[in-house]
């Protein structure tokens, strides 16, 4: 009911409905490197990687792997030094506006309250202001924000913060959803009740969502593919299809012999480096 | 073992809320009180060396003396406080937006940055005292040069303040913006500016007091106005109960402008951190 909903009323936001060929993100033999003063980083080696329409693909790996920074090469913030990769068939060569980006803080501008908050993604963009206070308005009951409209980020706890960032980065309704660790800083039990929201947000609306995280669990109870990476070089070390189909409880899928299968390799393979959790 | 499926329930509004900044900010009148206190025992202490005769009142006059000073050339003292006002307000402003304008172009430019930093640097080392005669020499007795000296005190922590205010800005946030497709000039008054007021409006402190500072060294150095004038003649006749009248009058005018961005601090940045935690 959702996503969908504003598209009639979009002026601007930069896309049409998503019923074309061809994948929603496709990475090619991406190579990125980094040059300190003394050595050269090689965070990312011969990454191909294709993401489709209304998928949830997670990235899961220890620190250093650069899961992060394929994430800022897929929304263009991060060159890539071979390969290329493009977004809904156009080749992303600087920061992409058809995307919604979530970071590990709430990034929130101290001086406007929750609402002006995610309104200041429309502002930015110059979107119709009734569209997208009418927008805003759906967003903030969506993710439980109902009753915050005038809290100032200062009066939010951390888990409400990343609410509304995460309010902020779907305003413009964005072809693809990028989140990196966008639970990380929060605590065991909010990070859990976010797990189970934005699952639910997801199964509404089958946006296209890429999710860095080093948490297995969160990786593979959120997403339908999750692709594991290894670091120095950072690499795409194997793949896994979670093959739990519609909507998922959060404790039964817990529960599910496929999520622990899945878990279970994913964790062997990541070996002492990955967290517990 | 209770499936969670709804949306965690969200704590009530009023809880995030109670207790919001303008409840907790205590009154003037508290404010005042602790200093107001200290000033009065000060003015006991003042009244009880001089009027005993343990000091005599050409060293320090007693209150009387002073406060007759006021009353006695009420015009008088007017004239040249309004003389040194005016040199300060256009130090400090002068000051505050060519200030502002540098410590921008610097966070844009990383060659102005190199190019002119050295050399405001410069500028602030100079002792103002040692070139404020040059400037009676370039820019005549008028009140141009008071100015220039007011200016040059001031400017400095406002580019300083500045500067690191506009970098405080979160990278993330300008990454975002950049995703957001939003001109700079836009994402400088959106983002930029306002993350850089907490900063920019501590050094306008500074500077607002500076350029009082700064307008009567001017006078000191050449005038025949001002309260920097009034003090050197008083200094002359050997007259310290307008000597302090004058100095009363200058610290007033300092307290006064600084008070004044105090205020406009509250209006302009009461999501600010160090304005929250204080009460």
């Amino acid at each position: 009911m959702f996503a969908r909903t504003a598209d009639r009323a979009r002026d601007g936001a930069g896309s049409e409905p998503p019923a074309e060929q061809g994948p929603m993100v496709d990475i090619h033999g991406v190579d990125v490197t980094f040059r300190t003063k003394d050595r050269t980083v090689h965070a990312l080696s011969g990454i191909d990687l294709t993401i489709q329409h209304g998928e949830f693909l997670s990235i899961a790996g220890p620190s250093g792997c650069g899961k992060s920074t394929l994430l800022r090469v897929i929304a263009g913030l991060t060159a890539t030094s071979a390969g290329g990769v493009t977004l809904r068939g156009t080749p992303v060569e600087g920061p992409r506006r058809d995307v919604g980006f979530v970071f590990q803080r709430a990034a929130l501008l101290d001086w406007r309250n929750a609402r002006d908050n995610i309104l200041f993604q429309a502002e930015m963009r110059g979107l119709p202001k009734a569209w997208a206070r009418r927008r805003t308005d759906e967003l903030m009951e969506m993710t439980g924000l109902t009753g915050f409209e005038k809290a100032m980020p200062f009066e939010l706890s951390g888990g409400m913060q990343q609410r509304v960032s995460l309010c902020r980065a779907l305003l413009h309704e964005p072809d693809v959803l990028l989140m990196d660790e966008p639970f990380g800083a929060l605590d065991a039990l909010t990070r859990e009740n976010m797990n189970v929201e934005l699952r639910r947000i997801w199964e509404d609306t089958g946006m296209t969502v890429v999710l860095v995280t080093h948490s297995v669990a969160e990786a593979v109870y959120l997403a339908s593919r999750s692709v594991v990476m290894g670091p120095r070089p950072g690499r795409v070390i194997e793949e896994f299809d979670i093959a739990i189909h519609g909507h998922r409880e959060y404790e039964p899928t817990l529960e599910n012999p496929e999520f622990q299968r899945v878990t279970a390799r994913i964790r062997e393979l990541l070996g002492s480096t990955a967290t517990a959790d | 073992m209770t499936p969670q499926t709804q949306p965690a329930p969200a704590p009530s509004p009023t809880q995030a809320t109670a207790g919001t900044r303008r409840g907790r900010r205590p009154s003037l009148g508290a404010v005042a009180l602790y200093p107001a206190t200290f000033l009065a025992l000060l003015v006991v202490a003042w009244f009880a060396v001089t009027t005993t005769g343990l000091v005599q009142p050409y060293i320090i006059p007693s209150p009387v003396d002073t406060w007759k000073a006021f009353t006695d050339n009420p015009e008088y003292l007017w004239g040249h406080t309004l003389v040194t006002t005016g040199e300060t307000l256009a130090g400090f402003v002068i000051a505050a937006v060519v200030g502002v304008l540098v410590a921008v172009l610097m966070v844009y430019s990383p060659t102005l940055e190199k190019t002119f930093y050295p050399l405001i640097l410069f500028a602030q080392v100079i002792p103002k005292i040692a070139i404020a005669p040059l400037f009676v020499v370039w820019l005549g007795f008028g009140a141009s040069p008071k100015v220039l000296v007011a200016v040059l005190m001031a400017f400095f922590p406002v580019v300083i303040s500045g500067i690191s205010g506009l970098r405080s800005v979160d990278p993330e946030l300008l990454e975002l913006t950049s995703t957001m497709g939003a001109s700079r000039i836009k994402t400088f008054w959106k983002v930029r500016f306002p993350a850089a007021l907490p900063e920019l409006l501590s050094g306008l402190k500074v500077a607002a007091t500076l350029a009082v500072t700064g307008a009567v060294v001017g006078e000191f150095v050449g005038a025949n106005s001002g309260l920097g004038f009034v003090i050197l003649q008083a200094n002359g006749n050997i007259d310290t109960a307008m000597l302090f009248a004058a100095l009363i009058i200058m610290s007033a005018l300092g307290v006064l402008l600084f008070a004044i961005i105090q205020v406009a601090e509250t209006l302009l940045i009461p999501w600010h951190a160090s304005r929250r935690n204080r009460g």
